[in-house]
């Protein structure tokens, strides 16, 4: 295998890719309608998943987290698969049934308290030997905060505070026990936090979980240069994907940290086919699915911001756009506001399509739904084994990835043929481990281990 | 109709606690023990004030690694948000495919107040008036979707009944939830509550909203008086006392041979001392006197806490199960699959369902 320099000729060696894999949550990605769709909830759904990422020798597995259900006009939003598990104690289970593969959690750090997190957090690390990730994530969702006892919600400034000094203290927690095993007593005072006491849980295998930060924004990019080791972001064009690469790792330096101590893994999704036209109408088909003809309404209405429910989804898009009604919509993340891409932990792939932003197409004389499933986001990588296993490559060559979050588009089947057909060929081109080289996360991701800071 | 005493079926029940384990291996391994003497359930007791993991987090690590015992951890309600309480037992229930129970506990001191910084320790009463509105929340987050709300209906492309995900508006004294749950209807409906009801505080909350209560004492006069009191404030919250299973809670330590009851232990009946009612004794002795309290309707089962958690659990379901089965006194398989389904205690019907009654 030739060993190709970057154009730079900063790497002496083949980069590696890293691999996850999401568990399909709750949006519109979820295929639901095919057949092959099972239990969101069922063990087996998710313990299918996670031994089909550890047979394709994936870095992680990866759940998100939502703590209020979407609605409309007060009433649930039903057209998308909807219900999940928790997301600490199903991955307590998988560390079960697995023995090499990450698993990591997104826990909302605006609804949760240090103490009793960096403990289940250290607690999934101990219980996986190692392999415990925490994704990060704020809300700014006022109606999410109805279901907690701070109420409410924080404004955007203070969900960063808080959540900087949040992860900070786990940190602190973490090194509170000597790596020998001798219990320290910890105390903080800060704007959020002011605690004391001693932890009850020794130092954990990983020193400290894995974590990810989800999320684009300048705010985001700092915190996750600060103290992440993973950002999750979303997948865009391989010139998208460089600019970013290059702007976060420009930020760890002033941190004291060097550009390999942060993965940059965008989400995304694949369609294969056995020919480049195959896989491009199965791609096609797949969206048709995503966008039923609610769903063409209601993302019309989360766009507008107004009720088009009197609109038919095969008519033709109105000539004018109702008023809007903010109030309407909530328990969602909304476009373009990315920093409320957090909340879920999810970067909003193509999870919702973009009606209102296709204009252009009433011209073409497209009905809504076609035009929902049109504006909608494509597949980030459709083609062939060959190819997809070319372009995933090259992204990660190119210095616009560090790897990938791969989100399956049915439950539990949805990573199936990526493991079977793709995985080999990235292997094959010397760009993705062939075996677990160790038992860690940390030591998947070659991340160093934190140093002790008693 | 079960009688009022408590001759229906026996039941059992083991703690698996252990000083400071934080490795899979040995919880599983004591599990599988326990799953081995047919027992309905463990427990893994949990505080912020000891070292110690988190219990739910290591009973769902256990989960796949056996098959049909129950899995009660001990989840604290003081200082803890119980919207995620409730999602993490379902989500217990669901990875047991319904084998989760969740011990009811408080925190009651200032060090564990101040590991947390939102409010000081108040009076155990109070935490456990708390603890009510958090078994009771939770029961109805459990409820908040029915058990036929994925409809995945391809004509309508809904994939949910929207009537049948509800909102819980629940207001409690220091807290309140709108609901629904993120976690379907867990596959019990509600997984077990168990409350220790061995403390005065404790016992409204037990009465009303446990499925199992825990008595420590070391007489069975003491339990009886407790039970008694336990069915009548149950009868008086409107709930069949009969849906509440009593379990004398004993540590025991059988570190002697077959039969070496110590004077004042065994035979005479387990001791009073600061770590609770203790019996030492023989796994045969043991028997003996599960046999005999149960037999004369003081109890629905015990709850033993070993000593020393290898050794004693081993002779406890080599020895006492063992002999309690020889005797046609204790299951020698599970019939049931689910830990409601041990305990004989039927599936609630969902409050918010409309055939359905109240539960």
């Amino acid at each position: 295998m030739t060993v190709r320099s970057e154009p730079r000729g900063r790497r002496p060696f083949k980069k590696h890719c890293h691999l996850a894999a999401y568990f399909p949550g709750v949006d519109n990605t979820t295929v639901w309608a095919d057949p092959r769709s099972k239990s969101q909830i069922d063990f087996s759904s998710l313990e299918h998943l996670a031994r089909t990422a550890e047979r394709g020798l994936f870095d992680f597995f990866f759940l998100a987290e939502g703590l209020r259900l979407r609605e409309h006009q007060g009433r649930i939003h039903d057209p998308d698969a909807v219900g999940r598990p928790e997301s600490l104690t199903v991955l307590n289970a998988l560390a079960g049934v697995t023995e090499h593969l990450g698993l990591a959690a997104t826990v909302n750090a605006t609804f949760n308290e240090p103490y009793e997190l960096a403990r289940r957090l250290a607690t999934l690390d101990h219980l996986s030997g190692g392999r415990a990730a925490w994704n990060v994530v704020t809300s700014c969702d006022a109606s999410t905060g109805e279901n907690f006892r701070r109420g409410n919600f924080l404004d955007r400034a203070d969900r960063y505070t808080r959540a900087a000094e949040f992860v900070g203290l786990a940190r602190k927690l973490w090194d509170s026990w000597t790596p020998d095993g001798v219990s320290r007593p910890f105390a903080h005072r800060g704007q959020h936090f002011d605690i004391a006491g001693e932890f009850t849980v020794p130092r954990s295998p990983q020193g400290h979980p894995v974590v990810i930060q989800a999320g684009d924004s300048d705010e985001g990019r700092e915190f996750a240069a600060a103290t992440a080791d993973i950002v999750f972001t979303r997948h865009g064009t391989l010139e998208a994907g460089r600019s970013f690469y290059a702007d976060v790792k420009r930020r760890l330096e002033k941190y004291g940290r060097t550009p390999d101590e942060l993965k940059i893994m965008p989400g995304v999704t694949v369609v294969l086919g056995d020919t480049a036209a195959e896989a491009q109408e199965k791609a096609a088909e797949i969206r048709r699915q995503q966008v039923s003809p609610q769903n063409a309404i209601r993302a019309l209405e989360q766009v507008w911001g107004a009720d088009p429910s009197a609109y038919d989804p095969d008519g033709p898009l109105p000539e004018t756009v109702p008023v809007a009604d903010s109030a309407i919509t909530q328990g969602r993340t909304r476009r373009g506001d990315t920093v409320a891409i957090a909340e879920t932990g999810v970067p909003p792939l193509e999870r919702s399509p973009r009606v209102g932003e296709a204009r252009p197409s009433k011209e073409k004389g497209l009905p809504i739904r076609q035009t929902a499933i049109e504006a909608g986001g494509r597949q980030s990588f459709v083609g062939t084994p060959e190819a997809v296993a070319a372009e995933l490559d090259e992204f990660v060559r190119k210095d616009a990835a560090d790897g990938f979050i791969l989100q399956p588009l049915i439950t539990p089947v949805g990573l199936d043929e990526f493991v079977d057909r793709v995985v080999p060929l990235l292997q094959e081109r010397g760009a993705f481990r062939t075996e677990y080289q160790g038992t860690t996360l940390r030591s998947h991701l070659g991340l160093p281990d934190p140093a002790w800071r008693g | 109709m079960t009688s009022s005493n408590g001759r229906g079926r026996l039941h059992l029940a083991a703690a698996l606690d252990q000083a400071a384990v934080f490795d899979a291996g040995s919880h599983v391994e004591l599990a599988r023990l326990a799953e081995r003497g047919g027992l309905d359930f463990v427990t893994l007791d949990d505080t912020f004030a000891r070292p110690g993991p988190d219990a739910l987090a290591v009973l769902s690590r256990v989960a796949p690694a056996t098959a049909r015992i129950g899995l009660v951890p001990t989840v604290t309600t003081t200082h803890t948000e119980p919207f995620h309480v409730q999602a993490a037992v379902a989500t217990l229930d669901w990875v047991s495919r319904g084998r989760a129970g969740w011990r009811i506990e408080v925190s009651t001191t200032e060090g564990e107040a101040r590991l947390f910084g939102r409010r000081h320790a108040v009076p155990a009463d109070e935490l456990w008036r708390e603890a009510g509105e958090v078994a009771d929340v939770a029961a109805r987050l459990w409820d908040s979707r029915e058990d036929d709300a994925e409809t995945r209906d391809l004509t309508t492309g809904r994939f949910i009944g929207r009537d049948k995900l509800h909102h819980v508006d629940f207001a409690g004294g220091g807290f309140s939830v709108k609901g629904p749950s993120i976690v379907p209807r867990p596959p019990q409906g509600h997984p077990v509550r168990v409350v220790d009801a061995t403390e005065g505080h404790a016992r409204r909350t037990a009465a009303r909203y446990a499925d199992v209560a825990l008595v420590r004492a070391a007489s069975p006069a003491q339990v009886a008086a407790v039970r008694d009191q336990l069915r009548q404030l149950a009868s008086e919250f409107g709930r069949n006392p009969d849906t509440l299973r009593v379990l004398a809670s004993l540590l025991v330590d059988l570190g002697g041979g077959e039969h070496a009851a110590e004077p004042g232990h065994g035979g005479g009946g387990p001791r009073q001392t600061v770590q609770g009612p203790l019996y030492r004794g023989g796994p045969v002795d043991l028997a003996e006197l599960i046999a005999g309290w149960h037999a004369d309707g003081v109890v629905d089962g015990f709850h033993l806490t070993p000593t020393e958690p290898r050794r004693d659990l081993e002779r406890l379901v080599n020895g006492t199960v063992a002999l309690l089965q020889h005797r046609g006194l204790f299951r020698t398989f599970y019939p049931g699959s689910t830990l409601r389904e041990h305990l004989g205690l039927a599936r609630p019907a969902n409050r918010y369902a409309v055939t359905g009654g109240a539960s």
